[in-house]
């Protein structure tokens, strides 16, 4: 890409992320919000959670793709759930995808 | 030590391991980045000032796919606009005027909300802001190492893709231990998944938040 592409590009993604980040407690203002948010809101952690592993993980693009990497992030998650520290299973997700890629 | 002080502390060692683990996301960001056209500075400076991993991912590999500026944006919004709801979580635990609030909505990154979301619709803003304090310093060192080292380096092979779904599996799995929870992400991996193909990146995250609306019910 350009020179003059990249710092579009740059100047656009700060702009959309600094104005959505600072809508919610903006618009909202301090005002205590009803007991049912409170159970939405604990709700919405594992609904985006969930949601962002399976689009990187399961997609190339706009497309449905399983591969090496869907192996490394579910060796990752299988560690995890064992107890494995994250910073270990980040490199197991690596190792595990690196390692199926290179025997392919 | 006041308690602001210490929640910040606390805050700062909770943040600690995802910092780490978001060391290998951003320099995996880096390569990427420079694979994609940008120059380091670039990256590093985007880096900087977006300081949002997933928005950052999105946006690069629209234009290095050959999409424009505007489509990528786009991209970057939508995959950001979970952060919509988090801030408006976030709101009633923020005091000032608006300025104030816009600025404290800005260290908002998934692993410090989730770590600063009390369970009752609370949050303890001064750990939120000390977790996301280490992860922002780590976030720019490791986008420099990929960034520099990049041309070097083949993104691909090292399986450095894997590494940011990863990063939210660390996340996700201690948000398992509950049945409702494990529940609402199956079904919002099911709604992600179904999505996928026939709408742009972003959307189907945003669709699947809504599965959160589940709480509703009683």
């Amino acid at each position: 890409m350009s020179d003059a592409t990249a710092w579009a590009l740059i100047a656009g993604c700060a702009v959309v992320t600094f104005a959505i980040k600072a809508a919610g407690p903006v618009a909202l203002g301090g005002r205590e919000l009803p007991d049912w948010f409170g159970r939405v809101v604990a709700l919405l952690a594992p609904a985006l959670l969930s949601a962002l592993i399976v689009t990187q993980a399961f997609a190339d693009g706009e497309e449905l793709a399983v591969g090496a990497d869907t192996a490394g992030v579910a060796a990752a998650g299988a560690a995890l759930w064992r107890g494995v520290p994250i910073v270990a299973a980040v490199l197991i997700a690596a190792g595990v995808t690196a390692a199926l890629r290179a025997v392919a | 030590m006041s308690p602001a002080r210490e929640s910040f502390r606390r805050g700062v060692r909770l943040g600690f391991p995802f910092a780490t683990a978001g060391l290998l996301v951003s320099a995996s960001f880096g390569v990427l980045a420079v694979e994609a056209g940008m120059s380091a500075v670039q990256a590093i400076a985007m880096s900087a000032i977006v300081f949002a991993g997933s928005a950052q991912f999105a946006a690069i590999s629209i234009v290095a796919t050959g999409g424009t500026v505007a489509a990528a944006v786009g991209a970057a919004a939508l995959m950001n606009s979970r952060f919509l709801p988090m801030g408006m979580a976030l709101a009633p635990s923020l005091p000032g005027g608006a300025p104030l609030r816009a600025a404290q909505g800005q260290p908002i990154v998934d692993a410090s909300w989730v770590m600063a979301n009390l369970g009752d619709g609370r949050f303890d803003r001064h750990l939120l802001f000390g977790s996301t304090a280490p992860q922002y310093v780590t976030w720019l060192g490791g986008t420099a190492l990929g960034a520099l080292a990049g041309g070097a380096l083949d993104a691909q092979a090292l399986g450095l893709d894997a590494i940011f779904p990863a990063f939210f599996m660390g996340l996700l799995i201690p948000e398992l231990r509950s049945r409702v929870n494990a529940a609402v992400a199956l079904a919002a991996a099911l709604v992600a998944l179904s999505l996928i193909e026939v709408t742009p990146p972003g959307v189907p995250v945003l669709a699947a938040s809504l599965v959160a609306l589940w709480g509703l019910r009683r």
